[in-house]
């Protein structure tokens, strides 16, 4: 890469830019999380508030309940505001483990190289040829459904496809010549591991991490679905489109706006995604 | 051969990380413990444990998979009922995916920039960001509208009607077809997308090539320079999206046969993890990996059948 770093970057962000469909990925997200994070002034309604249950059930959308409201009464919008809030912090949470041992593994077995490398490429090979959904299942099965055991085991499902990718960026640059240089001025092996390699790997790291996110929320979105991820009250978008199941022909709002916001989510990070690698990776055809 | 002990392993391993085993599901209040004792050491559960994982490597390569709590047989009947339906719902939805995707991306290639294919990337992506069991739940919805014409109505659950026993051959079939089409779509059309999505990429490569440009440059029809030429060779990486589909797509199974009520191994899978039948939850979870690494080497074969560069390697 010629050119110094920071016109590196804003080049990069001038090709991001000029695809509307990033940008508005982009500007969704952002909405998305300033949404989940100021869930407490965005809702109408306590999501949990449950008053006359039989005056105030399977109300249709209305103006004060722009979602209607589900079997107990409860705000459908206030809902899924709250939902998003789980559905986002379990997504990042997720994401973030599934990165960091990706990354690990992949480093170690790129770098290291060997029977390490051997083994541990085997050992992902393993957990790919399972589907993910089956494993989710299996292992929280095993234990009680919890928002910390969903998030661990999200992340343990996902970290796979990080540390192919990592580990093929670090066979490419570990052969480049400030690797060699570093090594010949004396630098210890972790040292060029952490300092040099690492930095130049990141970008399909960050990329894969930005459509990690939206896939990690349709998988925790089945799970709360089959009855397996986040335990109602708690609201979370999969729990609450299971919730709507039963009454679905006569209240279709339960079921059908969770869905949405999922649909919605996942798109935006899509979008961005998308816009981070046609900005990042030259040789990506549109 | 090796993957599969490796996956007997994972399974036995996860099976032990649970807390408590396989004979605390008899337990009861009205079971006293030297029962449950007694049960354990029929069941071989006081042994130490590497002599546990030799008899279990033993019993499923011999095909004894245990016996299901829940259902008061076997666990290989269970599979045996289930493993068809699954494999005919697989089936279905990967032709769906596959022909609807290239078709689709193969469009959007030709017409480049064009509105239809700037609506399809959309209606494509849109597609792909969507929960599978939402999409099912929202064609169930459609398809039991009361708005809708009886002529368009599709069955919503099952595999078959109910009297599928009157009806003659050609009855039967199109009756199990009419059953396939909202789960099969539901399955299949977010993979379809994306499928889609990497055609037109791989058609758009293949349009830019010099070989069709000589071939336009000769004269040839248009339509045969497509069809026969770059829709061919832009199929090729396509059969490598096989290995990455297929483990979703059975993943997908799992959700969408419960929301169809499709009598498949994902639905029996759930229906075990919420009775606390573990042994079909082990002998289904194996069963899936063993059906993703079958899937893998027909894929690996389909590759070296289209690409002849690979054969010779």
């Amino acid at each position: 890469m010629t050119g110094s770093r920071r016109s590196v970057r804003r080049e990069a962000w001038r090709r991001f830019l000029r695809h509307r469909q990033a940008v508005l990925g982009l500007l969704l997200t952002v909405l998305l999380a300033l949404t989940a994070l100021m869930a407490p002034l965005v809702a109408p309604h306590d999501p949990d508030e449950q008053t006359d249950i039989v005056a105030t059930r399977y109300q249709p959308p209305s103006v004060e309940h722009p979602m209607g409201t589900d079997r107990f009464g409860r705000d459908v919008f206030s809902r899924v505001v709250y939902g998003a809030r789980i559905s986002l912090m379990i997504g990042f949470l997720a994401v973030a483990i599934a990165i960091s041992i990706g990354t690990a593994v992949g480093a170690i077995a790129g770098f290291l190289g060997g029977w390490l490398d051997t083994t541990l490429m085997r050992g992902v090979d393993l957990l790919l040829s399972f589907p993910r959904l089956v494993l989710l299942i299996t292992l929280v099965a095993l234990f009680e459904p919890s928002i910390a055991l969903v998030t661990l085991v999200l992340g343990l499902t996902g970290w796979m496809g990080t540390s192919r990718i990592v580990r093929g960026q670090v066979l490419t640059v570990r052969e480049m010549e400030y690797v060699t240089a570093a090594r010949v001025l004396g630098f210890g092996q972790a040292r060029i591991l952490v300092r040099h390699i690492l930095p130049n790997v990141l970008t399909p790291v960050i990329i894969a991490a930005t459509l990690g996110i939206g896939n990690t929320i349709l998988a925790e979105a089945a799970l709360s679905f089959l009855g397996l991820g986040v335990q109602p009250p708690t609201a979370s978008w999969g729990n609450m489109v299971a919730s709507g199941r039963d009454t679905m022909l006569d209240a279709w709002w339960i079921t059908t706006f969770p869905g949405l916001a999922i649909v919605l989510t996942v798109m935006s990070f899509n979008l961005v995604g998308d816009g981070l690698r046609d900005a990042l990776d030259p040789r990506h055809v549109a | 051969m090796p993957i599969l002990v490796g996956i007997v392993t994972l399974i036995f391993l996860l099976l032990h990380l649970a807390p408590g085993d396989a004979a605390t599901a008899y337990f009861n209040p009205n079971v006293s413990p030297e029962i449950i004792d007694r049960m354990r050491e029929n069941l071989g559960l006081d042994r130490p444990i590497h002599e546990q994982y030799f008899r279990w490597l033993r019993a499923f390569f011999t095909g004894d998979f245990g016996y299901s709590f829940g259902q008061h047989r076997p666990v290989s009947a269970v599979l045996a009922d289930a493993l068809p339906n699954t494999l005919v719902l697989s089936g279905v939805s990967l032709v769906l995916i596959f022909v609807v995707g290239c078709a689709v991306g193969a469009v959007q290639a030709v017409r480049q920039y064009s509105k239809l294919d700037n609506v399809l990337t959309f209606t494509s992506l849109f597609v792909y960001s969507m929960p599978g069991f939402w999409l099912g739940l929202m064609l169930i919805l459609a398809f039991s509208s009361p708005a809708l014409p009886d002529a368009l109505r599709l069955p919503i659950s099952g595999v078959t009607s109910v009297g599928y026993e009157f009806m003659g051959p050609l009855g039967k079939l199109l009756d199990r077809a009419r059953h396939l089409v909202l789960p099969s779509i539901a399955l299949g059309i977010a993979s379809a997308a994306g499928v889609a999505r990497y055609m037109r990429g791989s058609m758009l490569e293949v349009i830019g090539q010099d070989y069709i440009r000589t071939a336009r440059a000769k004269g040839l029809p248009e339509r045969r320079v497509i069809l026969k030429h770059a829709l061919r060779n832009a199929l090729v990486p396509i059969v490598s999206l096989l290995g990455l589909y297929l483990p979703l797509l059975f993943g997908g199974s799992v959700v969408i046969e419960v929301v169809f009520s499709w009598p498949g191994m994902g639905r029996a899978l759930y229906n075990a993890i919420l009775g606390r039948d573990y042994p079909v939850v082990m002998a289904a979870s194996f069963f899936f990996g063993v059906l993703v690494l079958a899937a893998n080497l027909v894929a690996d074969m389909l590759y070296a059948a289209v690409d002849p560069r690979i054969r010779r390697a």
